[in-house]
């Protein structure tokens, strides 16, 4: 039984957190994985800070506690970093993946990161000039596989594409902006 | 076989489609609103021919469930914590009526204090009903647990509920291999009750006053019945097996062959204590797991020997029996060892009341101190894992 992969994603009521872990998980599934997504069981309010969560396995996946010790942690509002025990149970090969318009070595030097690989994107930037609205939880999902190689991307992109046609079928344009939101930040993450 | 990403609670309204029930009379309660809200919208759409009876509280839904299961309809509802407490009275009449409804259970704590998380506190309430009732591990045991459970009752005669853990499984999206639709309607068949209040040509009475004459006996055919409804769990779930690849028995063993250091838990901890049983090997102990499935029929004899030559046992118990004796499953043990010819040193673990987490490394100390219990005895009979003390 290997540990399986394991994200955090930290977000605010509204962002869609929680959207991400399940669209993230059920794409991973596609790929041929096990996984797990699964929200924080609080109260739900507009703002307030919120995680998910991801695990992903090549075999079945047993263990159904809480994630602490993630590979990957997503943020998806720069503000949390300040208020929120952004890199709890991150190892030393960690990873964290930041919507922001900053560098990692400005998001280093301002939180005083060590041990740790930072990687940012401005994803709510990217949203908004593809799909015309802050979305930044979709384009994470092509950053979060830019920066993990953890799924194999033109898979993943085959069937986000099929959900997201099933899902907008009278509405193509906003399936285009869905898909070059998530290549743009897959490309664009450093 | 389709492949789908669902929540527990997906999953179980999933099941519910596929056997595409006669009559679902049910009240919404969190953490099980969605299998509710999910199988009306199924009812909406035109996806079931089922009769959607929308009630005004989990009684009046068990009531019509019964109304419905008596006029020989296929019935099924869905409920959690308090909806379950408020059918307690009609539970026991569903079963001594020996109508085979089944509930897609959410597992949730009761209050007070109030609390909407997972433990198995009120399931536990109902063990006495004359329900059979299975904990899942997770959402494709619930969705092959519904499908053999709606098979199961109709063959015995008794209602039976399935149950997952409250917000833990009913609402963590994991891959379920689905069976096609088709392949449900042919593995539970087409109902033909014994009796229907429907079939006036052959008219029968359901529930009249039974004094001192003859409810004894009919209550002795209600024990009968729950003893032979055992043997055909097993058979549904081997046949299940046969046909689609995951077969279900009364209890599942974990690394139990050689194991000497081993703990009971039922529902979604079981899952966690795998991974603990893989660590505390690796640590040198000898750890196994035996995960309670089927509460109701409770496998008495069939968990006795699996267990008569291990060297100690720890029970996890995600509720208390209020009885000073520890939590329920371990009571059952206890119940079920004591007619064994060696005597099996047996401790109590009460954990996760109102959702309280527990985790790998809790397991890992339960198999640790279970090695020391080995050698010198039990110290805490009944003790707790994740307390604030």
């Amino acid at each position: 039984m290997k540990k399986p992969f394991e994200i955090r994603w930290h977000g605010r009521g509204g962002q869609g957190a929680k959207t991400a872990a399940l669209l993230f998980g059920d794409a991973a599934m596609a790929t041929g994985k096990y996984i797990q997504a699964f929200p924080e069981y609080g109260p739900e309010r507009m703002g307030a800070p919120v995680q998910a969560f991801n695990r992903l396995s090549d075999e079945p996946i047993h263990i159904h506690s809480g994630i602490k010790k993630p590979e990957v942690v997503v943020v998806l509002d720069e503000t949390l970093m300040k208020t929120q025990p952004i890199t709890e149970g991150l190892g030393k090969d960690g990873i964290l993946l930041v919507n922001t318009k900053s560098t990692p070595g400005e998001i280093k030097a301002t939180y005083g990161l060590k041990d740790i690989k930072v990687y940012t994107v401005d994803a709510s930037g990217i949203s908004k000039e593809t799909i015309g609205k802050e979305i930044p939880n979709t384009p994470m999902l092509g950053a979060v596989i830019g920066v993990t190689n953890v799924l194999d991307f033109d898979r993943f992109m085959r069937d986000v594409t099929e959900k997201l046609k099933i899902k907008f079928r009278n509405r193509p344009q906003i399936v285009e902006g869905n898909i070059r939101s998530i290549k743009r930040a897959y490309e664009e993450v450093a | 076989m389709p492949m789908k990403a669902l929540t527990g609670n997906e999953a179980m309204a999933e099941a519910m489609r596929q056997i595409n029930p006669d009559v679902v009379a049910a009240y919404p309660i969190t953490p099980a609103t969605e299998v509710v809200q999910l199988f009306a919208s199924f009812v909406a759409d035109g996806l079931v021919d089922t009769e959607f009876v929308a009630v005004e509280s989990e009684h009046s839904a068990m009531s019509a469930c019964i109304g419905a299961s008596a006029a020989g309809g296929r019935v099924i509802t869905s409920t959690s914590s308090q909806g379950l407490a408020l059918m307690h009275e009609v539970l026991y009449i569903a079963a001594a009526l020996r109508l085979p409804i089944v509930i897609c259970e959410v597992n949730r704590s009761l209050s007070a204090p109030i609390n909407i998380h997972c433990d198995h506190s009120d399931t536990m309430g109902s063990r006495e009903s004359g329900w059979m009732h299975i904990f899942a591990e997770e959402s494709q045991e619930a969705y092959d647990s519904i499908i053999q459970a709606m098979k199961i009752a109709e063959h015995v005669y008794l209602p039976m509920m399935v149950s997952t853990d409250g917000f833990i499984i009913s609402h963590c999206m994991q891959r379920i291999d689905m069976l096609r639709d088709k392949e449900v309607k042919d593995f539970i068949g087409k109902y033909k009750p014994h009796h229907s209040l429907l079939l006036t040509d052959k008219p029968y009475t359901v529930g009249p006053l039974d004094l001192q004459d003859y409810y004894f006996e009919h209550k002795r055919q209600q024990i009968e019945t729950m003893m032979n409804a055992a043997p055909v769990i097993k058979k549904v779930g081997r046949e299940f097996g046969e046909k689609f690849g995951r077969y279900y028995g009364l209890f599942e063993e974990y690394k139990m062959r050689d194991a000497d250091n081993v703990v009971i838990a039922a529902g979604s901890a079981a899952g966690t204590a795998k991974a603990a049983v893989e660590e505390a090997r690796e640590k040198g102990m000898k750890a196994g797991l035996l995960r309670i499935r089927v509460m109701r029929p409770f496998p008495h004899k069939e968990i006795a020997n699996a267990l008569k030559d291990k060297k100690i046992i720890s029970v996890l118990d995600r509720s208390d029996s209020m009885s000073t004796m520890g939590g329920p499953i371990f009571v059952e043990m206890k119940s079920a060892l004591y007619d064994i010819k060696n005597h099996l040193p047996m401790c109590n673990y009460i954990y996760g009341l109102g959702g309280r987490e527990i985790d790998v490394e809790d397991i890992i100390r339960v198999f640790k101190r279970g090695e020391v219990y080995k050698e010198k005895g039990i110290e805490k009979k009944i003790d707790f894992v994740g307390l604030r003390e």
